[in-house]
């Protein structure tokens, strides 16, 4: 099977959306010639012309709402945003305009826009450049909100965001851009709302998405060396959320922790314990923690952000003191 | 193109449709019936008219909270625009969306905004898929002096221009945004003077003549269909009532508004067809078509069952 990194995988998922469909178009900053910081649209504005792969001019909120406009008139939008942090430029379109327009027009309009953004931390980008911001997103009724980890994800995934539909925030990582992993020729999607256990344990269950998946498996790999094994679970969709496998796992492993980079105050991670213990009050042996990001915005220089964001060591400390 | 002096009558028989149609939201708001808030446009039905008049059926329109006019007048029925009103299941959202959110994609009515400006780029997308589709589709927004004090409306100016986009933009200058004066918190008090600093094609007129406002939107129309790109109309009028319901006012005289009213749309295209030659009986039964056509749709509406409570869990997603 080929290798193929993040950026790639994303790329080859837009380019057969839009040669399939040609309702599908992109829009964005320095995404045509330049290709897209992290070069995501590599390559589309040759092949698909400058009408489907729209520059656009510093204004987050005008151009997600042209997106949520053209998405309401038979196109399909996939709108991009440099950094998530921007979404609050335009908070507005994707909150209050996006995902409420079909219930308030009682289920006669619909929006399928998927706003491609990327987040998270651990590149020195500062405090309004790194955050996570994917529980925000989980809270609003009308967004479908993914975070995929891996390169097969990452692909089949942005196919099942642009066909859903409906709005779908689509949360990829800033250094996940470079990883490489199999991603196999020809069609296949991977679809909203389902989990995966990408390691199995009897010990404990670590839940994460995004790059804090790979850490959490880090962290697995050296909780195994002195016999704990870890099943680890990769979220992939953020809402709606998997909880089946979740406590599928759970029920294995009687611990549970959930990982990730935003900060814990009403994070995924309160959602996630909250919702095992409605569902199965009994069934951890060990309270339940969430390792998220300290209660401080997200600093530059490495040692300050490596002590804000979750890392592999603090993972297995968090299982160590938990066993 | 200007209006046909043949369609004058029928002019004169929707402003009144929602005239009458605000007017007996303000009994039923009066009587407790309505839930939330209701945002009159009485006195503004002619950019209502004149402005959606010269689209086509396929043509999208966005709206404001202020746009029970602007529905109708796209041809929005005013049975089911009750029937929203007084939240039922037969309203066009189903009662989910109530006075600010009319919607009828059927007949180009994007869904009304409660947010100042959010609408317009909902207009200018429908203006860019237009273009990507190559259909002659064009699009129009309504908003009022207050948008254009909101970010979103330069940006919508700027790339709507950038781009030549088949996209309408009439800027409703009533004076007042929501209960402050805009004179007072404005820069530039002739906002068609703002569109024009962007390169847009902008014009300001006489908002309450209806034929005018016609014959504008008709031209921009055909400007944007063309290939012309986007053009700014600034059309002035006066809310005759407040802001919104239990609105003080404080902001204007009596006398101000006793001045605004001898030039109000409706009796402006009445004394137009007396010089036409139409007669006031002819008036009185156009009005009274109108007044027919209202008292059918709360018939309607009240006889209409309530939305069942499981269906607020509905229409979420596709």
């Amino acid at each position: 099977m080929p290798l193929l990194t993040y950026a790639q995988a994303l790329n080859e998922a837009l380019r057969e959306e839009m040669q399939t469909d040609p309702r599908v178009f992109v829009m964005g900053e320095d995404i045509g010639l330049h290709g897209g910081i992290f070069r995501v649209t590599q390559g589309l504005l040759d092949e698909f012309g400058a009408e489907r792969v729209i520059e656009t001019p510093i204004s987050e909120a005008g151009f997600v709402g042209m997106g949520v406009g053209a998405a309401m008139s038979g196109m399909r939008a996939v709108v991009e945003l440099l950094f998530v942090d921007f979404a609050l430029v335009a908070a507005d379109q994707i909150i209050n305009q996006a995902a409420k327009l079909r219930y308030m027009s009682g289920g006669q309009v619909s929006v399928p826009i998927v706003v491609r953004t990327q987040q998270g931390g651990g590149r020195g980008n500062g405090a309004q450049h790194s955050q996570s911001f994917e529980s925000w997103f989980a809270q609003i009724p009308g967004l479908k909100v993914v975070a995929p980890a891996t390169p097969y994800d990452a692909k089949g995934l942005l196919k099942s965001a642009i066909r859903d539909g409906n709005p779908v925030v689509f949360l990829e990582h800033k250094l996940l851009y470079n990883t490489k992993g199999e991603v196999p020729q020809g069609e296949y999607m991977v679809p909203i709302g389902k989990a995966e256990v990408k390691r199995d344990g009897r010990d404990i269950t670590i839940v994460a998405y995004s790059r804090s998946l790979l850490f959490a498996l880090e962290a697995a790999e050296t909780l195994s060396q002195s016999g704990i094994e870890a099943e680890v679970i990769d979220l992939r969709t953020i809402e709606p959320l998997d909880m089946e496998t979740v406590l599928n796992s759970v029920r294995g492993t009687a611990r549970l922790l959930v990982v990730h980079e935003a900060h814990n105050n009403c994070s995924m991670g309160a959602e996630i314990i909250t919702r095992v213990y409605e569902q199965e009050p009994h069934v951890l042996v060990t309270p339940a923690r969430r390792l998220g990001g300290k209660h401080v915005p997200i600093p530059v220089a490495e040692a300050l952000e490596n002590a804000v964001l979750p890392q592999p060591a603090d993972i297995v400390a968090a299982v160590e003191e938990m066993l | 193109m200007p209006l046909d002096p043949s369609r004058l009558p029928d002019a004169y028989r929707q402003m009144h449709i929602i005239r009458k149609f605000e007017e007996a939201i303000r009994d039923l708001y009066m009587q407790g019936k309505i839930r939330g808030s209701f945002h009159p446009s009485v006195g503004q039905e002619s950019t209502a008219v004149g402005g959606c008049w010269p689209l086509r059926r396929e043509d999208s329109m966005s709206c404001t909270y202020r746009g029970h006019g602007h529905a109708l007048a796209k041809g929005l029925s005013p049975r089911l625009a009750m029937a929203e009103m007084l939240g039922r299941a037969t309203g066009c959202c189903k009662g989910k969306g109530g006075s600010m959110h009319f919607a009828d994609p059927e007949n180009g009515v994007l869904v009304g905004n409660a947010i100042v400006a959010a609408g317009i780029p909902h207009a200018a997308g429908a203006a860019l898929a237009a273009k990507q589709q190559k259909n002659d589709k064009v699009a129009l927004a309504f908003f009022g002096d207050g948008a254009v004090n909101q970010g979103v409306f330069h940006e919508i100016m700027n790339m709507a221009t950038v781009w030549k986009l088949p996209l309408i933009l009439v800027c409703e200058n009533n004076l007042y945004s929501e209960m402050t004066p805009y004179k007072e918190t404005t820069s530039v008090l002739d906002l068609s003077q703002r569109a024009a600093s962007y390169g847009m094609h902008a014009v300001r007129v006489d908002g309450n003549d209806v034929e005018l406002m016609y014959a504008t939107v008709e031209e921009a129309a055909q400007r944007a269909r063309q290939g012309g790109g986007p053009t700014f109309i600034e059309a002035m009028t006066y809310r005759l009532w407040g802001h919104m319901m239990g609105d003080p006012e404080v902001y204007r005289t009596k006398e101000e508004v006793a001045q605004a009213r001898k030039d109000e749309p409706i009796q402006r295209l009445g004394q137009r067809l007396k010089d036409l030659g139409y007669s006031d009986a002819d008036l009185a039964r156009l009005e009274a078509d109108a007044a027919e056509v209202i008292a059918d749709a709360l018939q309607f509406a009240e006889s209409s069952p309530l939305p069942r409570p499981e269906e607020a869990l509905t229409d979420v997603f596709i």
